[in-house]
Order: C-alpha cells, then sequence, then structure tokens
C-alpha cells in the first residue's frame, strides 16, 4: 500500500514540476479522446500545440493571434491570483469582464463620433471601474453580510451575460444596424479604437496592459507587505489577525483588484479584437483564467506562460476544428483536464509518497 | 399585459416541476456538505446528468433508462472530485471548479450530435379520479414520477440523517473529522459515498431538466441551476425541508417570471431572466447576514480535507 506523509514545507522541485508534468499527461488524454473521436492523435496534437507558431501554411495567421488571446487571459489571470493566494474566489471574473466591456463601448457610443483624443484614455478608465463595481459586489456582501463570495460572484455572471444581451439587442444596438443585434463598431470608430501596435505582431493595448499588471502584481506580492499579508491571510488566517491583517480590507482589494483587471481585459477586447458589443462577445476568458492562474502556480511570471499555453489551446484548437473537424467543445474539455492534472499532481509537492510495509522512499 | 393569463393552479403545479431538478441536485448537495465537503462542481455534474440522460433516454426510446443512466454519469464524474480531495487531498474549491469546466466542456462534446432532438415523452403518473379532482388534481395527483421521488427522496434523507446510525456517523464526520477519525469511523470512505450520492443527485435533476422540464438538449442548458442550487443548501441552513421550501420558492419565481415574459409584462425579457440569480444573492445575504444562526448549522469541518496523521 501507498501511504502519503506530509511535508513539512511543500517541495520548491515538485512546485516547478508539476506544471509541465500536467501540460503532457494532458496531451496524452487528449490524445487518447482525440483517438475515441476517430481522430489521428499526434496530428491533432501537432496542430494544436505546433503548427500554429511554426508551420509555413498557418504561422502567419496564427502568431498574432497568440498575443491577441493570450493578453486578457494573463490581465484577468494575475488579477485573481492576488485574491487566490489570500483565499478569496473571485469566480466570477467573466462577469467582470462583461460589464468592464459594456462600460467602455457605452463610453465610445456616448462619444461617437466625435473624433477626441480624451475617448480612448475614458474608456480605459471606465472598464477598469465597470469591472471593479461589478467586483465589489461580492466584495461588499463579504464583508457587510458574510455572504460567501464564490457564489455571488458566479451568480453575477449570469445577471452579466443577461446585461449584455439586453445591451446587443436594446440599448446599445446600432441604430444603423437594420435592427440586426449588436453595436457599432467601436474598432472601426478611430478614436476609440484598440489597434494593433506593431503591424502583424498582434500587440495591443492589452497586451501591454497585461505586461504592467504582471509587473505592477510581481512588487505586490514579493517586494511589499501588502503581498506578506495576503500570503499569510491565505496560509494562516488566524496568524494574520494576530499580525494585525484587516480581513474586510484585504477581501475588497483583492476583488477589487480583479475585477479591475477583468474590467480592463473587457474593455481592450471590444475595442480591439472583438470590435463591437454582441449577444456572445464573451467567449469564456474568465473562466480559462482561473486554470491560467493555477497553472502558472498563482505567480506572474508563471501565468505569464500559462496563458501563453492557454492561449495556445484555443488557436490550435480553432485550427483543429477547422482542419480536422473536431469539435469546439473538445478544446474546452482539454483545458478542463488539464486543471483536473494539475490539482491531482499537487499531492507531490505537499505530500511524501511512501510504501507502507517498508519505510522505503519513493520519490 | 394580462394578468388573468396566469393560472394560479396551472402555477403551482408548474412550479413543482421546475423546482424539481433544483431540489434533487440540492438535498444531493446538502448530505456532501453535512459530510464536511463542498463540493463546487454540482453545475457541472448536472449538465453531464443532463447529456448523459438524454441521450440514453433517445437510443433507448426509454426515459427512465435515460434517468438511471444519469444516475450513473452523476455519480461517476463526481468521482473525480472524489480521487482529488479525498485521496489526493486537493483543495475542494479549485477541484469543484474544475469538475464544472470539465463537465461543461464534456457534454458540449457528447451533445453536439443530440441537438435538435425530441426526447421520448415521460408519461404523467396517472391517478384515475385523483387526477381529476378539481384544484387537488392538477396540483398534488398530475405529475411524472421524478416529483414523487424527489419528494420521497428529501424525506428518506431527513429520516437516515436523523434517525440513523449511519446518518450519525455522517454527521459527525462532517462536524469534526478528527473526532470521528478517532471514534474509529472511515472518514474518507464516508466522504466519497456521500460526494457519489451528491453526484448521482445532481446527475438526476439534470436529466429531469433535459427529459422533462424543457425537454432537449442544448449546450450549457443548465444555465446557473447546480449554482442555484448550491445557494439552496445555505438557504436551507443544512436541513432537507427547507431544501424543499426553497426549491418551490425559486421554482414559483422561475415560473412566475416565464409567466409574466409570456403575458407581455413591460419589462424586456432579459430582466425578468435575470431574476432568479438576483433573489438567488438577495436570500443569500439575509440568510448570511443573520450571523449566528448560519454559522452555527453549517457542517465544522465543511471544506477542509482530512488527512489521518500516522
Amino acid at each position: 500500500m501507498l501511504r502519503l506523509e506530509k511535508r513539512p514545507s511543500p517541495s520548491q522541485m515538485w512546485n516547478y514540476a508539476t506544471p509541465l508534468v500536467a501540460v503532457i499527461l494532458t496531451m496524452i488524454a487528449g490524445g487518447i479522446l482525440f483517438a475515441v473521436l476517430g481522430k489521428n492523435p499526434f496530428e491533432a496534437i501537432k496542430l494544436i500545440f505546433w503548427d500554429p507558431l511554426f508551420s509555413e501554411q498557418f504561422a502567419a495567421y496564427s502568431r498574432p493571434q497568440l498575443l491577441v488571446k493570450a493578453g486578457p487571459l494573463i490581465l484577468i489571470a494575475v488579477g485573481l491570483a492576488i485574491g487566490f493566494r489570500a483565499g478569496i474566489w473571485n469566480i466570477g471574473a467573466e462577469g467582470q469582464y462583461i460589464i468592464g466591456a459594456l462600460c467602455a463601448a457605452g463610453t465610445a457610443l456616448f462619444f461617437y463620433p466625435a473624433d477626441l483624443w480624451i475617448v480612448f484614455p475614458l474608456m480605459i478608465i471606465a472598464g477598469a471601474a465597470g469591472g471593479w463595481a461589478w467586483a465589489m459586489i461580492p466584495a461588499i456582501l463579504k464583508t457587510r453580510f458574510n455572504t460567501n463570495e464564490i457564489l455571488v460572484s458566479l451568480l453575477l455572471v449570469y445577471v452579466a451575460e443577461k446585461l449584455l444581451a439586453a445591451a446587443a439587442t436594446g440599448f446599445m444596438r446600432n441604430p444603423e444596424g437594420q435592427g440586426f443585434p449588436g453595436s457599432r463598431n467601436i474598432f472601426n470608430y478611430g478614436a476609440a479604437s484598440n489597434q494593433e501596435l506593431i503591424a502583424n505582431s498582434g500587440m495591443h493595448w492589452g497586451v501591454v496592459a497585461a505586461f504592467i499588471s504582471v509587473i505592477f502584481t510581481y512588487v505586490l506580492l514579493h517586494r511589499h507587505i501588502l503581498g506578506f499579508h495576503i500570503q499569510l491571510a491565505g496560509q494562516a488566517p488566524r496568524a494574520a489577525k494576530f499580525a494585525g491583517v484587516a480581513p474586510a480590507r484585504l477581501v475588497l482589494m483583492c476583488l477589487g483588484i480583479s475585477g479591475l483587471t477583468a474590467g480592463l481585459a473587457g474593455m481592450f477586447e471590444v475595442a480591439g479584437p472583438a470590435r463591437l458589443i454582441t449577444i456572445d462577445f464573451n467567449s469564456g476568458y474568465g473562466f480559462t483564467a482561473i486554470i491560467v492562474a493555477f497553472l502558472g502556480r498563482l505567480h506572474p511570471v508563471g501565468i505569464v506562460l500559462a496563458g501563453l499555453l492557454l492561449a495556445l489551446t484555443y488557436i490550435g484548437g480553432e485550427l483543429a476544428q477547422f482542419m480536422l473537424n473536431l469539435p469546439a467543445a473538445a478544446i474546452q474539455v482539454f483545458q478542463g483536464m488539464l486543471l483536473f492534472f494539475l490539482l491531482a499532481l499537487d499531492v507531490l509537492s505537499n505530500y511524501r509518497v511512501r510504501l507502507t510495509n517498508r519505510s522505503k522512499e519513493t520519490v | 399585459m394580462d394578468f388573468g393569463s396566469i393560472n394560479p393552479v396551472v402555477l403551482i403545479a408548474s412550479l413543482m416541476v421546475a423546482a424539481t431538478p433544483i431540489l434533487l441536485a440540492a438535498i444531493g448537495e446538502l448530505v456532501v456538505e453535512k459530510a464536511g465537503v463542498l463540493n463546487l462542481g454540482v453545475e457541472g455534474m448536472m449538465i453531464v446528468g443532463a447529456v448523459a440522460g438524454f441521450a440514453i433516454a433517445v437510443t433507448t426510446q426509454n426515459p427512465y433508462l435515460g434517468m438511471i443512466g444519469a444516475i450513473v454519469a452523476g455519480a461517476l464524474v463526481s468521482l473525480l472530485f472524489a480521487i482529488l480531495t479525498q485521496v489526493l487531498m486537493a483543495n475542494q474549491v479549485a477541484s469543484g471548479l474544475a469538475l464544472t469546466l470539465f463537465g461543461l466542456g464534456l457534454s458540449a462534446l457528447v451533445g453536439q450530435s443530440y441537438v435538435g432532438i425530441v426526447p421520448p415523452r415521460t408519461p404523467k403518473i396517472d391517478m384515475g379520479f385523483l387526477s381529476e379532482l378539481p384544484v387537488v388534481g392538477r396540483i398534488v395527483f398530475s405529475h411524472d414520477i421524478l416529483v414523487y421521488i424527489s419528494l420521497l427522496i428529501i424525506a428518506a434523507t431527513w429520516y437516515w440523517l436523523n434517525k440513523t446510525r449511519g446518518g450519525r456517523v455522517l454527521r459527525a464526520v462532517g462536524e469534526n473529522h478528527d473526532s470521528a477519525h478517532a471514534l474509529g469511523y472511515k472518514v474518507k470512505r464516508v466522504r466519497i459515498l456521500a460526494i457519489m450520492f451528491g453526484g448521482a443527485c445532481a446527475g438526476l435533476g439534470g436529466a429531469y431538466l433535459s427529459l422533462v422540464r424543457v425537454p432537449q438538449w442544448t449546450e450549457g442548458m443548465t444555465a446557473g441551476a447546480g449554482w442555484i442550487a448550491l445557494a439552496l443548501v445555505v438557504f436551507a441552513s443544512w436541513r432537507p425541508w427547507r431544501v424543499l421550501a426553497g426549491a418551490y420558492l425559486f421554482g414559483g419565481i422561475m415560473v412566475l417570471q416565464l409567466n409574466l415574459q409570456a403575458a407581455g409584462f413591460r419589462i424586456p425579457v432579459e430582466y425578468l431572466s435575470m431574476s432568479p440569480y438576483l433573489i438567488t444573492i438577495v436570500v443569500l445575504v439575509i440568510m448570511s447576514s443573520s450571523r449566528g444562526r448560519t454559522s452555527m448549522s453549517a457542517p465544522g469541518s465543511l471544506g477542509r480535507s482530512f488527512h489521518a496523521a500516522g
């Protein structure tokens, strides 16, 4: 029989190794899944992980897409990671992302068609404020009434989706759109447009914001007393109280930051790659960002790598859909499996596996 | 707008149907939480049950086989969560989320060839003259068998948790796993079984959604029902009969909201369909603000993982 023995402190080696092992295991399990679906597993895996970057046929289109998809994922995930470290679970980033986009789009449509330089900065502020405010709902309910922030933040995603539908078909509908749902094209409105900064790189202001937030988060978590308090609150809530950490302030701050980054991501998306508000504007970035945060070990640098990897699965998934007729949902399953394997392997960093009859070390 | 078109008898009868999926999922989750485990994967287990039940029912042309299949499928996916949290000691919040994300993806994958198909009808139980009684007949005696089974599950769960030895062991494990372990109870075994019961109930609830309530398969059709079920357990302060009351209350809100839509109420559809989620939040706030009571009734070891030292 195998027996688990708790390590005095988590193994650093496994801490770094588990994401890699999890990715490899997911590729194997994913390959089996593709084989079951009647596709050649090697071809599918190559199409998802290799061709978007290196094949001559697709790379020209796919490579810039990497930053386009990774930008929002990283931006949302670093915000989430701060809260997750403190044991504050904002799982409603999808909703905050939608509200951020709606607020930004509303600002743009308010000024339309004035050609003022101030429009874009105002949209950034509106997007961030929208996401922040939407996240403040669970935060204030948590601090005032002790309401579970997990459930409230998640339920608000559905509310945000309904608001999005109302906006796309009602109060934000393009008056010149012949009755079709969807707002005016914000990308084509010069003053509000989130253009590519370097041609064919995929680099837009959202990607810049993502990297700034990564640096900011790194400093906050590793060089600032607040980061220490967040860590402490997550690992030893009682000790944190004795150290003078105010739990309520921490909740407001963590949910606030993650809402803000999610709102920003929504703003850059609607003014850039998505171009306008539509009913299905949100594409699950808020949920995938949860996987990104965990895969990146809640560490800013790890999140950058994880964000790029998951962006790759999005692009590769689309490619596989197009080339192999692989269903879109297969990629969702793939991402879910990745999180499963990651959580399962965490046992290796926190515990030592031993044989019971002889105390022989196996790890 | 025409309020006259809303018939209270039909309203009550249909709220029982509307409430049954979340009722089933919530009573399963109640047992899981009573054992000290927080499984946030209810939404994922429900939708896996919904698609499994639908697929099997369509293939065999028998709704009951579909429901049995959904029970098995729900229990199987919940076993993934059980292995992660009980054997591999993974974080329960993260594992539950993983289960939901995985379940949503898996169901979409399996279900894509079933979109647009009509499932076999689940017959209503014919109780002869009872079903023909005015008012009472329509409300009490003219449902499909699942409505009655769900009520039976509530009663049985209440009885089992409070009146039997097994139920007391489960509650002991949930209240204080260290003491339960010291008394010689198998903490992990109890929890794994509880998780599987929760999965089975959620799966059945999902199948009821796709086979009776809607009835068809669409991607992501649970639309937050699993999360409402989770909120319902808090609302019920972990008591089976209050789960019933809460589920019927929510069922009523959902049906009323749909009726208002149909009656051409002047609020746009999108705002009316927000109401179940908003009301869930309001109820959660009310329940959790009465600080003392809720925190007293929550199982002591809820959400904490157990590892026997030595």
